[in-house]
């Protein structure tokens, strides 16, 4: 109860304090330059023009403080810190990187986010097309939309324990019968007569059984995204093609998807970044046992693993922002492109 | 194939994805409908039987004991011990018992047959352990233990019993979650840090925003091209220096280095740059009439601001506030790397993660702990949907 209170009570301190900013510096801003105006109030000559020159910086002054302390500092400290020792004290040149590149954890990890790149972003926006498609055509379209858009809500750890439950193996012991399984998915498998699996024990299709998690997950995300740039396909071109006497495949195919193939890119690209940062579901499923560390993982693990070691630690981290750069350079064109045709 | 009748529309087509959307919607919902309908059921029962059986009566061999002579009376000349060996309330009963200390057989044949080394008794059915003595257990789990001569049992004697437990749905597992495992307070602290996280990144950005775009300062395209690249940036480049940076201030001040000041800023700094994205989309997409008329009236950028951009931007604001509260409920690493994993400090995704490594096995303290902790952001989730969908959108395909 304590502690609802003075999580009440920080809440009200925090806005407090910056509407307290917002509306004090613009209050200062106004009494420090103000109008020249006659005794009686009349306003001789606005002076707006030169307190315009300061406002803009107090309206985003907060946020480029912030953003400077938790993102552009940090960067650059991660970067200059790949090149340092464990305390991140002495210099050793690129030897975080060599040491990263002969290790055989890594070299695991950086297999596994290629596997993760490939198939997560692929899978997640084929079915988020699927569904997008198929919902457009059934009266109870947008329920089922609903439920498939479901997990987006859903923590990565929650979704861990979810799947796990899914995955969950009982396995029998020599010479016993199979016994009852409780997990969905051995219970499907064992009822068709085959023997229960271990399944997210069982190197490199484990991967597999962690992606399905994310898949689950992001295919929500396509599919509101696509199903929203499919509406915005036009009726007319559609009923052409029709009448024309293309069938439905053919009009989806080559019609509807090199419509909105700009924004099946954006989808792409947003899971891809997400699924290179993806962490939560291998620090839950397997803590990066059994062959399925990831990048970030073994970034949180070199951090705190044997009392830490900022440099190795800081040099994945850097790996991992390297590929997120052709992203970052396509994004901000994407934005400069938008920029001109406003 | 096409059957098109007005009214009625049925292809063949349209029957196929009729059906692959059912099999769709069915793996997706499947896992977490079976984790709730776990987390109702009894524990005993949850590991010996998959959630789709949860209707179904499950049989299940178990334990008993006799009381001692502690509670053995006189009756009508003889000594019984009598007692329940299912305890109070409960929905078991008893189908056979038999072995410990009851006669395995008086029939030589049985005996040969190693396969039987115990004998079932039926419910009911009275046992005769010789000189009189007999023992009586029944459905229910009420037994008697009859004897001519006081019975001196000073341990209570062992048998074993097969149950049948008819389905159970109860809120049992989640009250022993909530009370037991710490999870009630993992609740708070989540909301604890959830709540101003996402309030302080809103005010912050909404300023922000209606700078980057109706107001003119030296740089305003650059900084705004940084805000878009720092959009995809990992979160990992942040996190080690940020440590050494709470860990010296803390020194400095004698202050703890996790605390929930620490994350909330924290979070804020790493929501910023979609924040800003977001409402600038919308703020710049407000018609530029409002803002010039107002200036003509004399009203500077905060008039305009505060009086009427603000109350315009409410769904943007609603927007952003759902995604912003959505992951940081949901966040793992930025609580494992900010805040401590003592019990006034834990959020639930690392008590649960704490939990997968030490309860692995316990899936009534697992599923009902997930369940717990994907609630608030379902009914959020279902409640706000719309605004979360325009935020998507808002957020990805913007001119596309």
């Amino acid at each position: 109860m304590g502690q609802i209170i003075s999580a009440l009570v920080a809440i009200v301190l925090g806005v407090g304090a910056l509407v307290l900013y917002f509306f004090g510096s613009n209050l200062i801003l106004d009494t420090l330059i103000p109008d020249r105006a006659e005794p009686d109030g009349r306003v001789l000559e606005s002076r707006e023009k030169d307190r315009e020159r300061i406002r803009p910086w107090l309206f985003v002054g907060p946020a480029l403080i912030l953003l400077g302390i938790y993102l552009v500092y940090p960067a650059i400290q991660t970067f200059i810190l790949s090149f340092r020792d464990s305390d991140g004290e002495g210099f050793v040149g690129i030897r975080n990187y060599t040491w990263a590149l002969e290790n055989p954890e890594f070299r695991t990890s950086i297999r596994n986010n290629i596997l993760w790149l490939l198939i997560v972003p692929f899978l997640s926006t084929v079915f988020g097309l699927l569904v997008a498609v198929l919902a457009d055509r059934v009266s109870w379209g947008n329920f089922a939309k609903s439920l498939i858009f479901m997990p987006m809500a859903i923590s990565f750890v929650g979704a861990s324990v979810i799947w796990k439950f899914v995955y969950d193996a009982n396995l029998p012991n020599p010479g016993q019968p199979i016994p009852n399984q409780i997990g969905t998915l051995n219970a499907v498998i064992t009822s068709l007569g085959f023997q229960p699996q271990a399944w997210i024990t069982v190197p490199v299709w484990n991967n597999i059984f962690l992606m399905i998690i994310l898949i689950w997950i992001q295919t929500g995300f396509a599919m509101v995204i696509l199903s929203a740039a499919l509406r915005g396909v036009p009726d007319e071109t559609l009923e052409a093609a029709r009448i024309d006497g293309a069938n439905e495949v053919r009009i989806f195919f080559n019609i509807m998807i090199p419509q909105i193939m700009s924004t099946i890119l954006v989808v792409l690209t947003t899971i891809t970044i997400t699924v290179l940062k993806v962490f939560d579901i291998v620090q839950a499923m397997t803590n990066g046992q059994w062959d399925t560390n990831v990048l970030a993982n073994l970034m949180y693990n070199l951090m705190f693993r044997g009392g830490g070691d900022f440099g190795r630690s800081s040099a994945v981290a850097f790996v991992l922002m390297i590929a997120v750069i052709p992203i970052l350079i396509w994004n901000i064109r994407r934005f400069q492109q938008e920029e001109a045709m406003r | 194939m096409n059957t098109n009748v007005p009214g009625i529309n049925i292809t063949i087509g349209g029957l196929l994805a009729r059906t692959a959307l059912i099999v769709l919607v069915i793996l997706w919902t499947l896992p977490t409908f079976g984790l709730f309908v776990s987390s109702l059921r009894d524990k005993d029962q949850l590991i010996v039987s998959g959630w789709w059986s949860a209707l179904s009566t499950s049989q299940e061999s178990e334990q008993g004991r006799t009381a001692t002579s502690d509670v053995e009376v006189e009756r009508d000349g003889t000594y019984v011990i009598a007692g329940n060996i299912f305890g109070e309330n409960t929905s078991k009963s008893v189908d056979t018992y038999g072995g410990g200390f009851l006669p395995d057989t008086d029939d030589v044949e049985y005996a040969e047959n190693e396969q039987v080394g115990i004998r079932d008794y039926q419910a009911g059915e009275t046992v005769d352990l010789g000189d009189g003595v007999t023992f009586t257990l029944n459905t229910d789990g009420s037994y008697e233990w009859v004897s001519p001569i006081p019975l001196e049992e000073g341990r209570g004697k062992r048998f074993f019993v097969i149950t049948t437990i008819p389905p159970t749905f109860s809120l049992q597992n989640y009250r022993e979650v909530l009370d037991s495992e710490g999870f009630g307070q993992a609740f708070i602290n989540t909301f604890t840090v959830t709540i101003p996280a996402t309030i302080i990144p809103i005010a912050v950005a909404a300023f922000a925003a209606y700078a980057f775009s109706w107001m003119e300062f030296p740089g305003r395209q650059l900084l705004f091209v940084i805000v878009i690249g720092l959009l995809v940036v990992p979160l990992q480049m942040s996190l080690i220096p940020l440590l050494r940076l709470y860990n010296s201030i803390g020194e400095f001040f004698g202050v703890a280095a996790k605390s929930y000041p620490g994350i909330w800023l924290a979070h804020t700094g790493f929501g910023l740059p979609l924040a800003i994205y977001l409402l600038r989309n919308y703020i710049g997409g407000l018609p530029r009439e409002i803002i010039e008329s107002a200036k003509i009236d004399g009203a500077s950028h905060f008039d305009i601001f505060v009086r009427l951009i603000l109350p315009l931007s409410i769904p943007a604001l609603a927007s952003f506030a759902i995604f912003q509260f959505l992951w940081v409920w949901n966040d793992l690493l930025v609580a494992l790397v900010f805040l401590g994993k003592t019990d006034d400090q834990i959020v639930m995704t690392s008590k649960l993660r704490e939990l997968l490594g030490s309860r692995g096995a316990n899936w009534e303290i697992l599923t009902s702990s997930a369940f717990i902790s994907i609630l608030v952001p379902l009914l959020v989730f279902f409640s706000l949907q719309r605004y979360f969908v325009r935020g998507l959108l808002a957020g990805s395909v913007k001119g596309g």
